[in-house]
Order: C-alpha cells, then sequence, then structure tokens
C-alpha cells in the first residue's frame, strides 16, 4: 500500500505544473487547492472564504470552472442512482432488507419483485444471502430504498461476488465504460459493477472466471497510471 | 475491508471451484500461503516478530517479568498468553471485553505450544516457592485474511526464539535496563506449528483467505511437533457445526508431517539465527 501511494504522488506530481490544475494533483482533506473567485467547488471540495478546500485524499481535477477530486481511498457513499450490489440479509412483511456495504441498510420493497409474490413466501424469489443488484431510488431519514427498475437489475444467480476499493469503481468501469467493455470481450464473462465496489462475475467456465477476476483485481491495485487500457491489452496477452 | 457476508453464489461458485482444485488465487487447495518472519519489530518487549501470511499479517511480542509461582508449580515458569483482536485488523472485531475468537485463539496456541515440550517452564524458575520468571506473549493481528491461528501460531514460535531475558535486580525483579544475551530455555529439536484445516462441502483447505475461511462449514487446528524423527500431535481444537468423518481425518494424518517439513524448511534457518 505504502509504495502503490508513493508511486501515484510521483506520477501525478510529475505532471503538476506550477499551481494552475491543467493536470491532475494529489490533495489531501484541508488541503487549499486553489483560490480566486474564478473556480468553483465540485465534488468533495468546499469553498471557504477565497480558497476551494479539499474534502478527501485524491487527485484534484479541473473541469471547465469546476474544481472536483477523484478520491483514491475511503469508504463508499451511496447516492442516489447508483447501482449496487447487495447481499440480502433480513425479510420484512413488505419487503427485503439488503446490506450493501454502508453503515445503513437498503430496503427493497415487496412491489419491485417481477411477479405477483404470496406474503408468506417471499422467500421462493430471495432468500438470505442471496445477491442482488439494484439501484438507489432515494436516500432519506428513514433510509435507503432500492429498486429493481433498470437493466441488468435484480436477482444475481450464480458466478461469485468480490470486493475492490470502492474509489477504484471508476477506474474499473473506464470511459464510458471502455475497460469493463475489454474485459468482458476478452474473458467472455458477465460483469457487474456495483458503486460500492462490489463486482460480479458470471462465465463459461470456472477458469475464465478466475481470469476476469484477475484482471479486475490487477486495475483496482495500481492507483494512477494513464492509459490503462492499452496497459489491459497488454495484460491479457501475457495472462 | 468489508462487512458484508459471504452470499450464496459465492459460497456455492467456491464450491464447484475447490471440486477441480482450483483458488482464486492460483493456489491448490492445500498449498500454503506465502510466509515472511521479521524480528525485533518492537522495542520495549524482549522478544517479537511480525508474521505476513498472504496478506495477513500478526505482530506477537514476548514480555518477561518475575512473579509469585502458582501454588501447584511452585518450582516452574508461568506462561500466559494472550490476544487482543484489534478493530483495525477486520471489520469483525469489535473493540469491547474480549468475545469467543479472542478467547480461544490464545487458549489454542498455549495449549499448543504448552504441550509440545518446547519450553522448559522448569529452569525459568528463579528461587523455588517465591519467584519465577512469568511469560506473557501478546498477539496483536494487523490484518485479518484468514488463517490467523496458523499465523499466530509461527509468530508466538518466532517471538520467543527471538526473545532474550532481562537482567535480574538484587531482590529478584527484572531490570530491563541491564540486557543479557540468554535466551530462553527453548528445545532445539522442536518446534509446535499449527494446522488449521477448513473444510467446504467435502474438501479440505489449507491457509484460506478471509472470503474462503467464511464460506467454509467446518474448521480443525492440529497442533503438531517433530521429536527424534517422530511427528506428534499436542494439541487439537475444532470449530463451527459441520462434523469430520474418520477417512477425512485420516487424510490429515498423512498430510500433516509433509507440511509441517515444508513450513520448518521455510522458517527454519531464520529460526535458529
Amino acid at each position: 500500500m505504502k509504495n502503490e501511494i508513493n508511486e501515484a504522488h510521483e506520477a501525478a506530481n510529475e505532471k503538476v505544473s506550477g499551481s494552475n490544475l491543467e493536470e491532475r494533483k494529489i490533495v489531501i482533506p484541508g488541503e487549499v487547492i486553489t483560490s480566486g473567485d474564478d473556480f468553483l467547488p465540485g465534488e468533495w471540495t468546499f469553498r471557504e472564504d477565497d480558497n476551494i478546500i479539499a474534502n478527501r485524499y485524491g487527485l484534484a481535477e479541473q473541469v471547465g470552472r469546476v474544481i472536483k477530486i477523484i478520491p483514491l481511498s475511503g469508504a463508499f457513499t451511496p447516492r442516489r442512482n447508483n447501482v449496487v450490489l447487495g447481499r440480502v440479509t433480513d425479510i420484512t412483511h413488505n419487503g427485503w432488507l439488503i446490506d450493501i456495504d454502508y453503515a445503513n441498510k437498503g430496503f427493497l420493497p415487496v412491489a419491485e419483485s417481477p411477479r405477483y409474490i404470496n406474503k408468506h413466501e417471499m422467500d421462493q424469489y430471495l432468500a438470505i444471502g442471496d445477491l442482488v443488484s439494484g439501484k438507489i431510488w432515494s436516500i432519506s431519514g428513514r433510509g435507503i430504498d432500492l429498486s429493481f427498475k433498470g437493466k441488468g437489475l435484480g436477482k444475481l444467480e450464480e458466478g461469485f461476488a468480490f470486493r475492490i476499493t470502492p474509489s477504484r469503481v471508476p477506474r474499473i468501469i473506464g470511459r464510458e465504460g471502455s475497460m469493463i467493455n475489454l474485459i468482458k470481450e476478452k474473458t467472455g464473462c458477465n460483469i457487474s459493477v456495483g458503486q460500492n465496489g462490489w463486482i460480479w462475475v458470471k462465465g463459461e467456465n470456472i477458469d475464465s472466471e478466475i481470469r476476469a477476476r484477475k484482471s479486475i483485481e490487477f486495475i483496482a491495485d495500481k492507483v494512477y497510471i494513464g492509459g490503462l487500457t492499452e496497459k489491459m491489452e497488454e495484460w491479457f496477452e501475457k495472462n | 475491508m468489508s462487512s458484508m457476508k459471504i452470499s450464496n453464489v459465492t459460497k456455492n461458485s467456491l464450491e464447484k471451484m475447490f471440486s477441480e482444485n482450483k483458488r482464486f488465487d492460483g493456489r491448490k487447495l492445500l498449498d500454503l500461503n506465502n510466509l515472511e518472519i521479521e524480528y525485533n519489530v518492537s522495542k520495549k518487549a524482549e522478544g517479537s516478530a511480525r508474521v505476513r501470511l498472504g496478506k495477513t499479517e500478526v505482530i506477537v511480542g514476548v514480555k518477561l517479568g518475575t512473579g509469585e509461582p502458582y501454588p501447584d508449580s511452585p518450582d516452574k515458569g508461568n506462561l500466559m498468553v494472550s490476544a487482543d483482536l484489534l478493530p483495525m485488523a477486520s471489520p469483525r472485531f469489535e473493540s469491547g471485553p474480549p468475545k469467543f475468537n479472542a478467547i480461544e485463539l490464545p487458549r489454542v496456541i498455549d495449549r499448543m505450544i504448552r504441550e509440545s515440550g518446547m519450553l522448559d517452564l522448569g529452569k525459568l524458575c528463579i528461587k523455588k516457592g517465591e519467584r519465577v520468571w512469568t511469560l506473557f506473549i501478546d498477539i496483536y493481528p494487523i490484518n485479518d485474511d484468514g488463517s490467523l491461528i496458523d499465523a499466530a501460531g509461527i509468530a508466538c514460535i518466532a517471538a520467543l526464539k527471538n526473545a532474550r531475558l532481562p537482567g535480574l535486580t538484587k531482590d529478584n525483579f527484572p531490570d530491563y535496563d541491564k540486557k543479557t544475551d540468554e535466551r530462553l530455555p527453548l528445545s532445539k529439536e522442536t518446534y509446535p506449528l499449527s494446522f488449521t484445516f477448513f473444510k467446504l462441502g467435502d474438501k479440505l483447505i489449507l491457509h484460506p483467505t478471509r472470503e474462503e475461511e467464511e464460506s467454509c462449514d467446518s474448521r480443525i487446528t492440529w497442533g503438531i511437533s517433530k521429536w527424534n524423527k517422530q511427528y506428534m500431535i499436542n494439541s487439537c481444537q475444532k470449530g463451527l457445526e459441520v462434523t469430520f468423518n474418520k477417512k477425512e481425518i485420516i487424510g490429515m494424518m498423512d498430510l500433516l508431517p509433509k507440511k509441517y517439513d515444508e513450513i520448518i524448511k521455510l522458517i527454519g534457518e531464520k529460526l535458529n539465527e
């Protein structure tokens, strides 16, 4: 861990030219990223007087006038419309409780089931321990509500799930899904990535599933590399 | 690390993989994990070691003090093994009073060390009935990625090997500023080691990662040592609900000497430094 962070610092700071944010730079919480009225605070940053200050440890980036941070570490924070993978932990009279790897559990109402379910036979559809992929419908004081309305959402059958650091999820998906499509194409596996860092893989045989997992873990290990998609193509030739 | 429990699909998938003798990290079912040992990680302890077994990491310190012997063994030193399962090691560990695992782990290791005869407690007597050496072995898991008992067992042996006795004052109290080169009365021929077999379906695995460990139905820990070319079982502890059958136990007995030699070959030289 120590080495990879050092690597990231070196790689990122090499590219930093002066104090303007044309390139990404590594920031820690509380660090002043930039000052002046020309900029607006974006994701994981806030304004204090004249300065824009970092809220998380990560790469600071300028998009137009907005300064935002791509976190390099940290826990998953649910947001509306996030797709998450979760595990059924309890069945109540009107729905299922889903562990989505966050401090609060998610709730999946019984109406989300694709067919009619008798209230006494709710485990016929989702039993305790089953894996589901759902979208966060709302976050309120009562809790997090999940929904199955969307493509590829619902109960996940067969395959397996594993976890990577949630902050690395954007790298696994890549620009417009380029990375995940590459992995799907090279391994022939079905892959579902949750924003909470859980990834579900199902392939035709065990070897291709293991290969898919290894490739994803390879990407998740690299904190900062440019041109990762090309690197992955190389990786697939070797492995 | 995450606190989500293993899901049904992952468990079924692992079961299928195990039946093909495959694991996610490329090992075979009974292959051992990478092992690294580092000594003298603590300045204040008389002996200390850090062991990495795969991603599992354990620090063990041996602290030596003097105290009164127990009434039933007036001429023997005292041995105390304790573990503190720090919440930073795993989301499964909570701070607060020790729970089942935090009591079981040191007891299994205590039994393994004590019954192997590696440590001659009789030589740790300073004055019969009044003053003896007291050994505190403290286990601190830094990261729990499965097979914590096995990693802690190796770390304890390494820390014991590493320990030097401190000097004594006139009243037979330890003088920690006065360091000696004297080591603990350890046997040179035998090292106890623990091997924990995990069972999923009808397959047995060694040195599991955390996800493998969590999907398993049953486990059994053997403390074994070697004396005069004879392998001995010193201790045994079975956990979780599912049973082991006779064939599996016999299979383990055949395998244990091989695995024992494998680890001793790896760490034996380091231990004798």
